[in-house]
């Protein structure tokens, strides 16, 4: 292997792996609270789609940033709503979120491009050398900042405390819903940060489910991180890196079958999903409310 | 805050003093109403709590303790009544409130977070100013609180890996540092040992001393006798008396409690001990964490006897009985009925070949809540003659049964035709219970058979026990509650971590020695574990 292969792997990886890492953290701080979110690829999609057409619409890629994580965070309104204060199906509320994600751009790309699921091409977020854009510097700056809220603060210890146990959390005067709301709503920020730089960073538009399950594996990574933001950022980079070698080996052309290497992150995430690894333990409260727990 | 809490006020001793009487109350109850619905839960109770005493809250369940208590730390707001916490109105809004004027909640089930440290979860809900969380500054604060009051706990430790006892010494160590004046504690030795009742009490006394006010929540005379300085009995959600407990007897509680005079203790003659009936050889069942649920356990209960199980939850009861009752494989051993292996069959072949078993969770074991009475006698009695006949069920006949064995037994309900549900604990109780004897067994299975069941009702479930055993069956009575196990015993083993630890006879042992067994320690070593295993092998034989 010579330092080209090995550079461009290392970069490619770091590509990849940005969009899991917002969406991961987003995931990791609903789960931690104790809200499910298996709709992160929704809101990813939202984020990816609302950020393209954006900056179409306002011709700057930072202008489509903001709308693309604002609306991500409306979507998750929805699903805030509908998990914490209706008391409804969290799945089912995530599942909902993903059928959206998936069919509103598909609605408005019709209705104001005129084409199936795509947006026009737009200029992209400025870039750090060797095609990174900016946001990938922040998403890895993100995940010591998510582990200290999480664990050196007073709202990250109550974050836990709902997460674990949200009838012990409320008999102690915490309003567990407040802290619930807070987390769920920056899981669509994070997750529609991470949308938009598949849609406004990495490419210059959005075509019909860019993100490819890239939710999923987000999801697969905290479970594989063990709800922890660094064993997080660990999955993800595994998650990133088999996706960047498949990426090179399509390129270089190894002798591996591309469809064994494409199916590489998604077996990785079957394996996290499955429960082969048993000592990662969820929050004891995730999905219960302060009365039925 | 724990920082005023230095100001321990030395004048508060009620309970040594004869102008008791002119005590200031910590709390004043006065004719609080609460209703659900049609349903009145309280109706209109007077709780008088002095400053400075242990005050125990005693009723039966569904007394309407709980709906009071839940009342004065703001949870609920009563229709009608007065609260004043010392001297001052209280309306609180919520547990907050409750928790500013200086009342504290201990719960029966712990509010604890097992992941979290001690200190994290004293501190939560409290944590002080600022973002940012120091948690060295918070443990040594914790560490220096839990000194002052004598409560042994090691602040950095995970609660989840602590007993109890211990768990529980958090809860009051948290109410204390939130600046709590008044404890309450809602039924705090349903999870305990003796032994850690007895620390309980212990710390009880030292908050008093220190001049806090403890309410005690309990439905067992026992603990109001050994820890209160007053008792307040409420029945069917109305007080019925305070009395100062060293001028009161079990009787006279008992008797305002239940509302007619009741036996404490059933009549029970010397047992004539049969043929083994029922005998567990090296039952093997593995539990979670690598530990089993039960290794190699052994058991023989004989005709005529009634053998208690003691020991605290989760020491591998439910695997124990799910395992006679043939709701569980075990990994290893058998289980014989009458002298035949019946480790393979399934719980209704055992029930058909002479075993019967009461739950200990009736709601989801004994009964189908939306069936009729009739439908729930029914039960496993379905396939059998005179039930039914050729596969069609005689509904007739089982409405007539229930009605007779409504009668014989107490249950009180409408008809037969009565949703389950609809019953009171008690009578759903007695239901299975006349579903599972009218059988005629040759053994009987009891599980906590009188869990959350009134006063009244213990008696009448205790006196059917001994009646079965007297007329020659072999009764196994599994309860986390020692003086259950205590009163219907002829021989006790004593479950801890899945083995039998000790073997007594009944009246030869005493609760201090069955206490530290269950709590996996011994008094003198194996000296009376072998007399009690001589006892054993000569039953078996």
């Amino acid at each position: 292997m010579d330092d080209f292969f090995t550079i461009s792997l290392l970069v490619a990886t770091l590509r990849t792996a940005t969009p899991l890492i917002f969406a991961a953290l987003g995931g990791l701080l609903s789960e931690r609270s104790g809200v499910v979110n298996i709709g992160l690829e929704g809101l990813m999609l939202v984020g990816a789609f609302m950020a393209a057409t954006g900056a179409h619409y306002a011709g700057d890629p930072f202008v489509g940033l903001a709308i693309g994580v604002g609306a991500a965070t409306l979507a998750a309104v929805i699903h805030a709503v509908w998990c914490i204060t209706l008391r409804g199906d969290q799945v089912v509320a995530g599942t909902a979120i993903n059928l959206l994600g998936l069919s509103i751009p598909a609605f408005l790309t019709q209705r104001l491009f005129d084409t199936a699921g795509r947006t026009p091409t737009i200029d992209r977020l400025p870039t750090i050398g060797r095609g990174l854009n900016v946001l990938v510097p922040v998403a890895f700056l993100l995940v010591p900042i998510v582990w200290y809220l999480l664990f050196r603060t007073k709202p990250g210890l109550r974050v836990m405390a709902a997460g674990e146990d949200p009838r012990a959390t409320e008999s102690v005067g915490i309003n567990v819903a407040r802290y619930r709301y807070a987390c769920v709503l920056a899981s669509g920020a994070l997750a529609g940060l991470g949308g938009a730089v598949l849609s406004i960073g990495d490419l210059s538009f959005y075509t019909s489910n860019m993100t490819q399950g890239r939710g999923f594996i987000a999801l697969a990574a905290v479970i594989f991180g063990n709800w922890s933001p660094l064993g997080t950022l660990a999955a993800t980079l595994l998650f990133g890196g088999a996706q960047a070698i498949q990426i090179q080996a399509q390129t270089t052309g190894l002798p591996i079958s591309t469809d064994v290497l494409i199916a590489l992150p998604y077996v990785l995430t079957l394996i996290a999903i499955t429960g082969l690894f048993r000592n990662s333990l969820p929050p004891a409260g995730l999905g219960r409310h302060p009365t039925t727990g | 805050m724990a920082q005023d809490r230095n100001g321990a006020a030395p004048d508060h001793h009620a309970h040594h003093d004869d102008r008791a009487d002119d005590a200031p109350l910590a709390i004043a109850m006065r004719g609080v109403v609460k209703r659900f619905g049609t349903v009145v839960a309280n109706d209109g109770i007077d709780l008088p709590v002095r400053k400075g005493e242990i005050h125990a809250l005693l009723g039966e369940n569904g007394a309407g303790k709980s709906t009071l208590m839940n009342i004065l730390f703001g949870l609920y707001h009563p229709d009608e009544g007065e609260i004043a916490v010392d001297g001052r109105p209280a309306g609180f809004k919520g547990p907050r409130d409750a928790v500013t004027a200086g009342l504290g909640m201990v719960h029966q089930h712990f509010m604890l977070i097992p992941r979290f440290t001690v200190a994290e979860n004293v501190i939560l809900g409290s944590e002080g100013s600022g973002v940012a969380l120091d948690r060295p500054a918070a443990e040594r604060r914790v560490g220096e609180l839990a000194e002052r009051y004598g409560l042994r706990v090691d602040p950095r430790a995970r609660l989840g890996d602590l007993p109890v006892g211990v768990q529980q010494r958090v809860e009051i160590l948290r109410a204390l540092y939130q600046g709590s004046r008044t404890l309450i504690l809602d039924e705090p030795t349903a999870l305990l040992t003796p032994q850690e009742v007895d620390e309980l009490y212990a710390i009880l006394r030292r908050l008093r001393a220190a001049g806090d006010t403890v309410i005690f929540i309990t439905h067992k005379l026992r603990e109001v006798a050994a820890i209160s300085d007053r008792v307040t009995v409420i029945r069917r959600g109305r007080t019925v008396g305070t009395r100062i407990t060293a001028e009161t007897t079990a009787a006279e509680l008992a008797e305002l409690m239940v509302g007619r005079e009741v036996v404490l203790r059933v009549e029970r003659p010397p047992a004539h001990v049969g043929d083994p009936v029922l005998v567990a050889q090296g039952l093997t069942v593995a539990g979670g964490h690598g530990q089993p649920a039960l290794a190699d356990l052994s058991l023989t209960v004989n005709r005529g006897e009634i053998l208690g199980v003691c020991g605290v939850e989760g020491n591998g009861q439910a695997e124990l009985v799910e395992t006679l009752a043939g709701l569980r494989r075990p990994d290893a051993g058998r289980v014989l009925l009458k002298g035949q292996d019946v480790t393979a069959a399934d719980p209704h072949d055992r029930r058909r070949a002479g075993l019967s078993y009461i739950p200990e969770d009736r709601h989801n074991r004994g009964l189908v809540l939306d069936f009729s009475l009739a439908e729930n006698v029914l039960l496993g009695n379905a396939d059998d003659a005179p039930f039914s006949r050729a596969g069609r069920i005689d509904a007739r006949f089982a409405r007539s049964l229930t009605r007779r064995l409504m009668q014989t037994f107490d249950v009180r309900a409408p008809s037969p035709e009565t949703p389950a549900r609809s019953l009171s604990g008690g009578n759903q109780q007695k239901l299975i219970i006349a579903r599972e004897l009218h059988r005629e067994p040759d053994a009987l299975l009891a599980i906590q058979p009188t869990r959350g069941l009134d006063v009244g009702a213990i008696e009448f479930v205790h006196r059917q026990l001994v009646r079965e055993r007297d007329q020659g069956r072999g009764v196994l009575l599994i309860s986390f509650d020692l003086d259950e196990i205590l009163d219907l015993s002829d021989r006790i083993l004593v479950l801890y971590q899945g083995r039998i630890v000790g073997e007594f006879l009944s009246g030869k042992v005493s609760r201090t020695e069955l206490g530290l067994r269950m709590g996996g320690r011994s008094e003198d070593g194996q000296g009376r574990e072998r007399e009690g295993a001589r006892t054993s092998a000569g039953a078996a034989a």
